[in-house]
């Protein structure tokens, strides 16, 4: 009988069923693009930051970069003495690298690992050594000494006239812990050639390269690399497994080599934690931060605000504007619902009434009407998860794409990373990484089948709110309604 | 089977109190046809409400049988409806969405009767008043005549104990209405119903073998004074 009926009352009511059902179905498929959107745009910030940061890490753990640590605050001073470089032809070609802190970080104890190692729910930590390597390369014409003064002989040089030509090249190094594959940076890379840093690699001269910086300096597996002075091994390219193809550094050398050679021993600049689970994050911050009073600790919910360009604005824009639009029309649509439904109660006053007299009870009466209800809205949410699972796609089909800029004053967040411009000097105190990624948002059944309850509920709480007022109907009062 | 005692009912408007019955003691006994007759305001269809368990009254007693109806909750009201009292109304009140057939097994829904019998059921009495070809007909698409058979199909489905019907010739003509009287005349006589009719029809009243008077809210046998004699109720006022 229920569904005899059910049925039958839709179907005679096409147009209000029709206006109740779009209603719900136009905000069912707003939620569902806007949840997708949202969803797709957090994987992007996500696969931006763990680009940076290595997937799985949930804290970082930096100094400020403007203490006496900071690198990078004094601009770059290359010696060169009256005998130093090779020359020929009236010529002196110098060469001269240098390792040292990254602009924008500073280093700290690394002490500090086995503090943060030892405070409940930390899962993994480990220390990198965010550094950067300077070349100056250059050729000038021989000196000739007289009087206390330097003179420049008339031939010579780059051009045989006496002229110079110098060269700085610069390519980020990041000195980590190469046994540990947990959490860090090598968590969002593969190996695309050779191997990856291992255990045994501790105190070696060996280097992993990203496979974007060993293509543009033609460097391959088994050549090798000036660090700092030092030759090292390139024993393995890696590419990174985030969307944005960007990675932490260009090179991967053992943190106690890289802290021997930058002259920074038992210095670290970051630490990367794991938190046992989600909801123990915000506790381990909250401990790091106690026993680490000087440290800037950050979560990765701290660092998504450091991501800006379209993808920021996508997501401010989606946060604001398309959650509030969805609720907008989510709660319009069950306002219409609501109101139509008691409308249809209204009209139906007799009707509830003679079946009232002939025994419906009142929860009986309270079903019929709110199963009309439900169903009408449950259509509604099928027909808006469909529309709304369509429009994902189209947005996926036309393949926006979304710039990130990811800066940071201090810490890991101010290393370059995939190519990204690496400023040198007084003043440089922040760098970037700039990407851009193809936004793909996700319809997941989850999406779906909480976008269909939510219809189901608007249903049933505009149906229960029409069958209350039918409900509450004295029969006698009913039978006398003119409809 | 019906018994009043001491029964008032008032209603409370805006600037007045509508007195609907007043102090009406009275007593149906089972298998009675009993027609109610008496001008427009008197308390006719008030009376037929606190009969069919649709209302309590504001002071006084109401009896079906052992239940006190006057006394009852909503819930047990509504229980009484749907197992022991028949409904007739003047308009019919079929659901139009409905066919003959499924209006029918409306009455029987509250009873939680499975599917197949409900249809079993419902096909059975619309066949008994003469309906076995209409069972799939919309109410739009049947007479007056033929909707009220639906309507005392519906009544009878449930194999009550009483059948109240209001004005139920009243929106029909003289031949159908007698049909519907005949009909609901050899029901009365072959199920042993107890029948209480409201009419304003004195051809609708006179098959009935006991005539009810009210005005004013009270109740008294017979025709109105002045013509035909009222004479002493079996019991009450």
């Amino acid at each position: 009988m229920f569904f005899t009926y059910l049925r039958r009352e839709l179907a005679n009511r096409r147009r209000q069923s029709a206006v109740v059902a779009a209603g719900m179905a136009l905000a069912i498929t707003l939620v569902i693009i806007v949840s997708s959107l949202s969803a797709g745009v957090e994987d992007a910030q996500d696969s931006a930051l763990s680009a940076v940061y290595g997937v799985g890490t949930d804290i970082t753990v930096s100094s400020p970069a403007e203490g006496p640590n900071a690198g990078g605050g004094g601009g770059q001073r290359f010696q060169f003495g009256a005998e130093d470089g090779e020359r020929a032809d009236g010529s002196t070609s110098v060469v001269q690298s240098r390792l040292h802190l990254s602009p924008g970080t500073a280093s700290f104890s690394a002490d500090a690992v086995d503090t943060v190692r030892g405070i409940a729910d930390v899962e993994a930590a480990t220390a990198t050594l965010s550094l950067t390597n300077v070349t100056f390369e250059g050729e000038m014409p021989d000196p000739q000494e007289g009087g206390g003064m330097v003179r420049v002989a008339p031939g010579g040089g780059a051009d045989g006239e006496g002229g110079s030509s110098f060269d700085v090249t610069t390519f980020s190094v990041l000195g980590l812990d190469p046994g540990e594959t947990g959490v860090g940076p090598l968590t969002s890379v593969a190996v695309s050639d050779g191997r990856a840093p291992a255990a045994d690699d501790a105190g070696t001269h060996t280097a992993v390269l990203d496979n974007d910086y060993a293509t543009g300096a033609e460097l391959a597996v088994g050549d090798t690399l000036e660090i700092g002075g030092t030759e090292f091994e390139i024993v393995g390219l890696v590419a990174s497994t985030a969307a944005t193809g960007a990675s932490a550094a260009d090179v991967y050398i053992p943190l106690d080599t890289a802290q021997e050679l930058a002259e920074l021993d038992g210095e670290i600049s970051d630490i990367y934690v794991q938190a046992t689970s989600a909801t123990a994050i915000d506790q381990v911050q909250a401990d790091i931060e106690a026993a680490l009073p000087d440290a800037t600790v950050n979560t990765q919910q701290d660092l998504a605000s450091t991501v800006s360009g379209s993808l920021a604005t996508a997501a401010s824009l989606l946060s604001n504007l398309g959650t509030w639009l969805s609720v907008a029309v989510l709660a319009a649509a069950f306002l219409i619902a609501a109101l139509l439904t008691m409308s249809g109660v209204a009209r139906r006053t007799r009707e509830f009434g003679t079946l009232k007299a002939i025994g419906w009870s009142n929860g009986r009466v309270v079903r019929q009407v709110a199963g009309e209800s439900l169903v009408q809205a449950v259509l509604g949410g099928l027909v808006g998860s469909a529309l709304g699972v369509i429009g994902v796609l189209a947005v996926n089909a036309a393949g926006i794409t979304l710039s990130s800029v990811t800066d940071a004053p201090a810490g890991p967040e101010g290393e370059p990373a995939g190519g990204g411009p690496v400023r040198i000097g007084p003043g440089s105190d922040a760098a970037a990484s700039t990407a851009d990624i193809v936004l793909n948002a996700p319809v997941s059944v989850q999406i779906v089948l909480l976008a269909v309850g939510l219809a189901a509920l608007g249903g049933l709480v505009a149906g229960a709110s029409g069958g209350w007022r039918a409900a509450r109907l004295r029969p006698a009062e009913a039978l006398r309604a003119v409809n | 089977m019906y018994t009043l005692s001491n029964v008032t009912k008032t209603y409370r408007q805006t600037n007045r109190t509508v007195h609907a019955l007043r102090s009406v003691d009275l007593s149906i006994p089972t298998g009675q046809l009993v027609a109610v007759q008496g001008p427009t305001g008197g308390g006719k269809s008030t009376l037929l409400q606190m009969l069919g368990a649709l209302d309590r009254p504001s002071s006084g007693e109401v009896r079906l049988g052992d239940a006190v109806l006057s006394a009852a909750d909503d819930r047990e009201l509504a229980r009484v409806r749907a197992r022991q009292v028949g409904f007739v109304f003047q308009n019919f009140n079929l659901i139009p969405t409905l066919t003959a057939r499924e209006n029918v097994e409306t009455a029987l829904a509250p009873l939680g009767t499975a599917g197949a019998e409900r249809r079993r059921r419902s096909t059975e009495v619309l066949g008994r008043v003469g309906l076995a070809d209409r069972l799939d007909h919309l109410p739009a698409e049947l007479s007056g005549g033929q909707q009220q058979r639906v309507a005392i199909a519906r009544a009878l489905v449930k194999e009550p104990e009483v059948l109240l019907a209001d004005e139920p010739t009243g929106n029909l003509d003289e031949v159908t209405r007698d049909e519907v009287m005949d009909l609901l005349e050899l029901l009365w006589r072959d199920q042993g119903l107890t029948v209480v009719v409201v009419t304003h029809d004195s051809a609708v009243a006179d098959r009935a073998d006991r005539r009810l008077y009210i005005a004013d809210g009270t109740v008294t046998s017979g025709a109105p004074r002045g013509r035909t004699a009222p004479r002493p109720a079996a019991a009450g006022s």
